[in-house]
């Protein structure tokens, strides 16, 4: 992953807006800000981002590669959509964010003990595995992803909830056992590698 | 002229019938108001009734028509018997009906109101008599243009497109002004992408080819006299030689020059020749012709370029301009793709604080640079020094709040424009609003104050030779109702010389002045009103008997149409009047009229209104109310269902510059309890129609407090109001304080 | 009314025992009255709702929302395709917007699907279920059906996020939708008209990974409702129902308050005032129960 990451500095020396416009989702919006600062505004966990929206839109023209990808910044959006409602130039604020948490990740530089990275690669994982998340599963794992000791300690702070999911069967210890999930695993996984070679191929195409 | 017969027409249509007693109302007419013919109609503004007034016009001789039914602003068209005849209209629907609660307890009160208007409008016609046009009459037709850039060629040839012969003084050897020095231009056509060709070239060709523009190069006016009509130029070119030339009407499209930005060192200017300002910029661009851009000092190809905004502009600092000059932010994004544009790698830096495109291009045009990867960065900058390979720029960041310095190869100066807008008169005569002698300013050793700057006009004017003056040094135009109008009738101001402008903008100033000067000269030879009064016949007259040359009246006059005759008396100059009383309302002596507006015509109403005793515990105060703002906003009071006091009695005035304070005078010395007077905004912010005249009207009232004390009367009887026409609610409520005033304070002693 | 048919894509919270269960029972009952046919994607897959992003790339994601819409075509080809949770919506739509306008990424969603033996041809209209009784069935006919008015119930209608952003139901505004209100109002209750945080987020997946940030966020939500005296919420969206129903015991602990209100769906406001019973309408589900409504449901 360093490698990748050591080979895309090389590519792009001093211009992260080229080197955002060729591999992060929607990367080509991020030129047409226009720094009005309403996404920052507008977001609602805003106060708890290390760099807001704005900022980052802004740190791309300056170069500010590793303090971008290396912040926690992006991992803060809920995915609420309020940015790009309210974008005056129209830009699609969440997938950019999106975008660049995920390039972040690729790269290898996504803080390493950043709660929402990981979850949602257990998320991920957890579909990929059946074509259907299994919340049980996707649960627990959640609560143990910090270690056994830090998932004893959350999942009995969870109890109380778990119970009332339980006692309303909106939980089954019965997904334990595999639970729902597609007929066609096999097409599903065979169409999800494709799609990640070809993501690869046309990246690889674009920078 | 034949006897005077008045005809009072009463309406009884929109609810009138209903709610007062036209018959009362009929013997009031012919009882106090001495119509000879009285009639009602059912629908005065029908055919059927409009046929009935002419009727009696064109068989019974009436020669005086009281229209007694709704505001003078409605039915115009239908009530239009001008040029014949004299007509006052009594505001029976907004003035009384729309304005007062349909309830029994205030039917009597009502039918007062009425009563009042139609004695008020019975009074008002028999002063009145039908205007002639003034003898003054101007025969040229010829526009000058004075500034041969984008404006003036635009003005020129919209006029010669219209059949008036141009003419055009520029002071330089070529025309073009400062566009014409650009490499290229913000584009005026969607899809507004690229920069384009300057429209100077097309301009210069088409006044060339054209038959009927004389183009004066290298030349300035030396001396311009007269008045719409009736202009007379003097034309001195460089190499001496003088023509004169006689003019209609007049275009000042002198437009603005380049800040000198070597008032800037501190961003570098002067000290590094790679800080340019945008004039230099344009000509290295030009230099390039499509090629690489490269840098004075050394010749290097630029390979990054950082563009200062507001360079010694938007701020407070000394020697800097204090406006935003409204192109630099888009001027800075055509240069930047100067660079983008023939090599993408080629690092283009926009340091901002607010970015500002106005107009149609301006946002897409924005876009675009953004597009082309232009990087906008919002950041103030604090210096510019030499470094090794360039100079080096000094900035915060305001969104990354950090301290940058950058090195580039070139930086360019986005410095504003300064307006050749010539000599401020103020400035030259000093203020003269207290009908003081004229003195010519002087320092504190007595020593005159040299103003610098060199006429444009060179104005005979007893005001001075230049347009007026209003903010930072623009010229005056009316830029809220009004644009291209200036204070001096006949004399049109388009162009950045009014207000920062780009090319765009200018063109569409340019036309609008074209075409007032166009209607000022066509007025003249009618000899009537230029605007906003266009097309009116009356103009003042003066009773020489009873003048004392005071010369209230040439100094108050907003628009300099007043000068005084070889015997000190004044002269008016109808073709630069405005027809709007000012100098009425200022005449201490009572002389100056108009033939259908006068201090009697208003005195009159005043008198005739009925004044019930003390015992009848029923106030009447007046109201004068500016009839461009006030009035059309209580007619909006009365159609929104509002109400005032039916106290009131409200007389609209022409402006409330004319109000002469004999009118507060007279009515509180006969009886009336208070008076409310209503004018336009005033300062320099102004929305009055005639400029000052809300201002001169507010100067007087703040001296009425003198009068109220002479007459043992509470200064709270008499208030003066900035109305604007969306005050729909806010004025009914000044005349219902005043009634509360009144409650409070008392009944005047005055009545009989 | 005649039978209106639709491709169904319920999505995982929906499925028996999954957190939403109880928001399927209650649109099964709706559906019922309002004579809405609801045909089952077979062998639908997770969209990977908002957070699947980190672990899948572009065209992974979209390739999932991709193969529910071929599914769809292949099975039901005539009828539009309806999700009831947000998420699934959102992405499903999101997906045929983005393969609509660029040409490319739908030949290469192809590519990918074809490994599992499907083709997308990408012109199905996605709806979520609160348009098709917007819009195809209306608030008139809605209205029709009430047996049981929710009288003397006051609700606050808690649109969230994914339901009104970035797409929204047609003819709403982003930042007042008012069709929660409009529906509170046509089962006979009373809407709170100026229940601030209408659209304001919840935390959305946050609440698992991000608890404390995103339980700020849910107090203010619980707090406007109260302050606006509602006896409970009502919501179209799953995650929007669990946030802001599930952890209200957590956040009285760190709080000090003392919320208890119940959280429903939409679709259980309509069954219960159609007059289906507490089981149909999915009351059973509450983990904080609505009692007023079981009290209706109970006549």
């Amino acid at each position: 992953m360093s490698d990748y990451n050591q080979q895309m500095i090389e590519k792009y020396r001093g211009n992260f807006l080229k080197e955002v416009e060729a591999n992060v989702e929607e990367g080509d919006w991020v030129k047409m800000c226009m720094q009005c600062g309403v996404c920052s505004g507008s977001c609602p966990l805003g106060p708890h981002w290390e760099h807001p929206p704005q900022e980052i839109f802004m740190m791309i023209r300056a170069n500010k590669r590793e303090d971008i990808l290396s912040s926690s910044s992006m991992w803060m959006c809920t995915s609420c959509y309020n940015c790009i409602a309210r974008c005056p130039r129209g830009l699609p604020i969440t997938h950019i964010m999106h975008g660049l948490a995920t390039y972040a990740k690729r790269l290898g530089l996504a803080p390493k003990e950043q709660p929402t990275a990981k979850f949602a690669q257990l998320f991920w994982d957890n579909l990929t595995k059946t074509g259907r998340v299994n919340e049980l599963k996707l649960g627990l794992s959640l609560y143990f992803m910090n270690g056994f000791g830090e998932g004893i300690k959350t999942a009995l702070k969870m109890k109380d909830v778990g119970l009332g999911m339980l006692k309303t069967k909106r939980m089954t210890p019965m997904e334990m056992l595999g639970g729902h999930k597609c007929k066609d695993v096999k097409g599903l996984q065979a169409m999800l590698k494709k799609a990640e070679e070809l993501e690869e191929a046309r990246i690889g195409k674009r920078g | 002229m034949a006897d005077m017969k008045i005809g009072a027409y009463i309406c009884k249509g929109c609810g009138l019938g209903e709610r007062l007693d036209c018959d009362e109302l009929a013997t009031i007419a012919k009882r106090d108001g001495k119509a000879q013919v009285v009639q009602q109609h059912d629908f005065l503004c029908s055919e059927d009734g409009v046929s009935m007034i002419r009727n009696d016009i064109d068989n019974e001789g009436v020669n005086r028509v009281v229209i007694a039914a709704c505001s003078r602003r409605a039915k115009t068209d239908a009530f239009n018997f001008d040029g014949e005849v004299c007509v006052a209209r009594a505001n029976l629907r907004e003035g009384v009906i729309w304005i007062r609660p349909d309830e029994d307890e205030f039917q009597e009160t009502t039918q007062e109101m009425a009563a009042d208007y139609v004695r008020m409008g019975c009074a008002e016609v028999k002063y009145q008599t039908p205007p002639h046009p003034a003898e003054e009459r101007g025969c040229h037709e010829a526009i000058l243009v004075v500034g041969g850039g984008v404006s003036g060629m635009t003005a020129a040839l919209e006029a010669a497109k219209a059949g008036y012969p141009v003419h055009i003084v520029e002071k330089e050897a070529q025309l073009g002004g400062a566009v014409g020095q650009m490499w290229k231009d913000i584009p005026m056509h969607s899809p507004y992408t690229d920069p384009v060709e300057p429209v100077t070239r097309r301009l210069i060709e088409e006044v060339e080819a054209n038959e009927r523009i004389t183009v004066h190069l290298s030349s300035r006016l030396t001396k311009t006299s007269g008045a719409p009509g009736r202009f007379s130029a003097d034309i001195s070119a460089e190499s001496g030689s003088t023509t004169t030339e006689n003019f209609g009407a007049i275009v000042m499209a002198s437009g603005a020059t380049p800040y000198d930005a070597s008032k800037l060192p501190e961003l570098g200017y002067g000290k590094s020749p790679d800080v340019v300002d945008r004039v230099e910029m344009e000509k290295l661009a030009i230099e390039a012709d499509g090629g690489p851009i490269k840098r004075p000092s050394d010749g290097k190809e630029v390979k990054k370029v950082t563009f200062i905004q507001c360079a010694g502009q938007r701020s407070e600092k000394e020697g800097h301009l204090p406006y935003c000059s409204g192109d630099c932010c888009l001027t800075s994004i055509k240069q930047a793709m100067y660079f983008k544009d023939r090599n993408p790698d080629i690092e283009t830096e926009v340091l901002f604080t607010d970015l500002r495109t106005p107009g149609a291009p301006g946002e897409d045009f924005y876009r675009s640079g953004q597009d082309k990867e232009v990087t906008f960065r919002k950041g103030v900058v604090s210096e510019v020094v030499a470094g090794s390979n360039g100079p080096v720029v000094k900035f915060k960041d305001l969104i990354l709040d950090e301290d940058v310095e950058e090195e580039a190869d070139l930086v360019v100066l986005a410095t504003g424009m300064v307006p050749n807008s010539g000599v401020d008169i103020e400035l030259a005569a000093g203020p003269n609003v207290e009908g003081e002698e004229e003195e010519a300013q002087t320092d504190s050793e007595g020593n005159a104050i040299e103003i610098p700057v060199e006429s444009v006009l060179n104005l005979t004017y007893r005001q001075g030779k230049d347009l007026p003056h209003l903010k930072y040094g623009f010229n005056d135009s009316h830029f809220i109702c009004f644009p291209y109008e200036t204070r001096r009738t006949g004399i049109y101001a388009s162009g950045p010389v009014r207000r920062p402008m780009d090319t765009p903008q200018a063109i569409e100033d340019a036309t609008g002045a074209a075409l007032k000067a166009i209607q000022a000269l066509e007025n003249a030879k009618l000899g009537r009103a230029a605007h906003p009064r266009s097309g009116d016949l009356s103009y003042p007259s003066f009773r020489k008997e009873g003048c004392t040359q005071c010369k209230r009246c040439t100094v108050e006059c907003p628009f300099g149409a007043i000068d005084e005759d070889e015997e000190r008396y004044p002269k008016f100059n109808e073709a630069r009047c405005r027809r709007c009383g000012t100098c009425m309302g200022a005449c201490p002596v009572r002389v100056i009229s108009f033939e259908n507006y006068s201090v009697d015509t208003v005195g009159q109403q005043i008198k005739n209104c009925d004044i019930p005793d003390e015992f009848d515990e029923k106030p009447r105060f007046l109201v004068l109310a500016c009839e461009n703002d006030a009035y059309p906003a209580l007619d909006m009071a009365a159609m929104q269902g509002n109400s005032y006091s039916q106290w009131a009695r409200v007389i609209p005035v022409r402006c409330l510059g004319s109000v002469n304070t004999i009118w507060i005078t007279d009515a509180l010395n006969s009886g009336y309890d208070g008076v409310v007077l209503m004018g336009c905004k005033k300062g320099d912010d102004y929305q009055c129609h005639f400029v000052k005249g809300s201002e001169m009207a507010h100067y007087r009232m703040s001296k009425i407090d003198d009068t109220l004390e002479q007459l043992n009367l509470e200064k709270e009887r008499v208030e003066t109001y900035e109305v604007a026409i969306t005050d729909i609610e806010r004025a009914p409520k000044l005349i219902n304080d005043m009634a509360e005033t009144i409650d409070k304070i008392g009944m005047s002693p005055f009545k009989f | 009314m005649a039978k209106k048919s639709y491709s169904f894509y319920p999505g995982c919270s929906s499925q028996k025992a999954a957190s939403a269960s109880n928001y399927q029972v209650s649109v099964d009952a709706m559906c019922q009255e309002l004579d809405i046919e609801l045909n089952e994607i077979p062998d639908w897959n997770c969209c990977s709702a908002s957070i699947g992003y980190a672990g899948g790339g572009e065209l992974p994601r979209l390739a999932l929302s991709a193969r529910n819409m071929a599914l769809s075509e292949q099975a039901h080809p005539d009828q539009d395709i309806v999700a009831t949770c947000a998420a699934c919506w959102l992405a499903t739509r999101e997906t045929q917007e983005r393969l609509g306008e660029d040409d490319e990424l739908l030949a290469e969603t192809n590519q990918a699907l074809a490994e599992a033996g499907l083709k997308l041809k990408n012109d199905k209209k996605i709806r979520h279920m609160v348009e098709v009784l917007i819009e195809d069935i209306g608030y008139e006919e809605l209205g029709k059906h009430v047996k049981k008015p929710l009288e003397g119930l006051k609700i606050a209608g808690y649109v969230g996020c994914q339901t009104n952003r970035p797409f929204g139901i047609h003819g709403e505004s982003f930042e007042n939708p008012k069709y929660l209100d409009k529906m509170i109002e046509t089962v006979g209750a009373e809407a709170c008209n100026d229940y601030e945080k209408k659209v304001s987020c919840c935390g959305g997946a946050l609440a698992f990974s991000e608890p404390e940030k995103s339980q700020a966020l849910i107090k203010d939500i619980l707090e406007s409702a109260y302050d606006n005296g509602a006896d409970m919420i009502v919501t179209p969206c799953p995650v929007c129902q669990m946030n802001t129903e599930v952890y209200q015991d957590q956040i009285n602990a760190k709080y000090g308050t003392k919320f208890k209100m119940p959280v429903v769906y939409y679709s259980t406001l309509l069954s219960v005032a159609y007059g289906k019973s507490a089981k149909e309408c999915g009351l059973d589900g509450q983990v904080i129960r609505a009692r007023q409504l079981e009290e209706i449901a109970g006549k």
